[in-house]
């Protein structure tokens, strides 16, 4: 598998980007898709990218403490400000995007799994 | 209080502030990242404090989160002030949960954080008074690699 770079993943998916930017030449490895935060701290690797409807700062937390890659943000959700707050100050990039959450999955499996 | 710790530290943790909530939790695994800590064991201390600490916020009025780190294991102990837990054995079990709709809206009240300190402990031990507050103690031992 060839490595991808968050930045290509925004590029090519045409993620907004909202905060985080200083990170996103780091490697994706795959990726989660969760709402339920006991499920992301157990099944979640490092690296991963995360998708999720969750707009709330306690994003952050589980982000930094499973070393995940980026957060996607689908549906046109927008993170609440203190998320944006708590993810510039921990350096969890952290991106928007109109598309639902089944249309960008499809997509990053593509990208990621190729 | 334990003479071959290695290392002691503590962290305050407040009921009901979601905002900081998993901060003590990040600063645990950093501490710990930063002496060497293999990764495997850094993963399993993340997720059994996270949900101890999410516990405290979500549950209690206010806890600490202890860190003792001696040659063989990383020993973490949650004590809070706050309601107890009435049925422990029921606490336990993959899916209970008393967490509002609120909480549950935004990810929490899986029923799966006691399931999964227990599952990432190699020993966990658990007392509650109702009225008064909740004590965890989860012990990770360390590997060959750490020791
Ligand atoms: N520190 C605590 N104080 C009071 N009750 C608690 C505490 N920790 C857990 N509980 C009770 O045990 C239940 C199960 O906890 P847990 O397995 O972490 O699942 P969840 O937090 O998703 O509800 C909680 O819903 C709550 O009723
Ligand atoms: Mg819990």
């Amino acid at each position: 598998m060839r490595e991808t770079k968050l930045s290509e993943i925004i590029s090519s998916l045409n993620l907004k980007m909202i905060c985080g930017e200083e990170n996103i030449g780091c490697v994706v490895s795959g990726g989660y898709v969760s709402d339920l935060l006991s499920d992301v701290m157990a099944n979640a690797k490092k690296g991963n990218i995360w998708v999720t409807l969750q707009t709330h700062p306690n994003i952050v937390a589980v982000a930094v403490l499973k070393e995940i890659s980026g957060v996607i943000i689908p549906g046109g959700r927008k993170p609440e400000p203190e998320t944006i707050k708590k993810a510039e100050q921990e350096k969890i990039p952290i991106m928007t995007t109109e598309l639902s959450g089944f249309e960008i999955v499809g997509r990053l499996y593509g990208i990621l799994n190729k | 209080m334990n003479q071959e710790a290695i290392l002691s530290e503590e962290f305050e943790i407040s009921g009901g502030d979601f905002v900081n909530g998993g901060r003590a939790s990040c600063l645990i695994k950093n501490i710990l990242k930063e002496i060497g800590i293999d990764a495997e064991i850094l993963r399993r201390v993340a997720i059994a404090a996270y949900e101890a600490e999410m516990n405290v916020v979500m549950y209690a009025r206010r806890g600490i989160m202890k860190l003792v780190l001696t040659p063989k294991r990383i020993i973490i102990k949650v004590e809070d002030e706050g309601p107890g837990i009435h049925d422990i054995e029921l606490a336990m079990q993959p899916g209970y949960s008393t967490a509002t709709p609120e909480m549950r809206e935004m990810g929490f009240g899986a029923g799966m954080g006691l399931p999964n300190i227990k599952k990432n402990s190699d020993k966990f031990n658990i007392e509650s008074t109702v009225g008064k507050g909740t004590n965890l103690e989860i012990i990770i031992n360390l590997n060959n690699k750490n020791v």
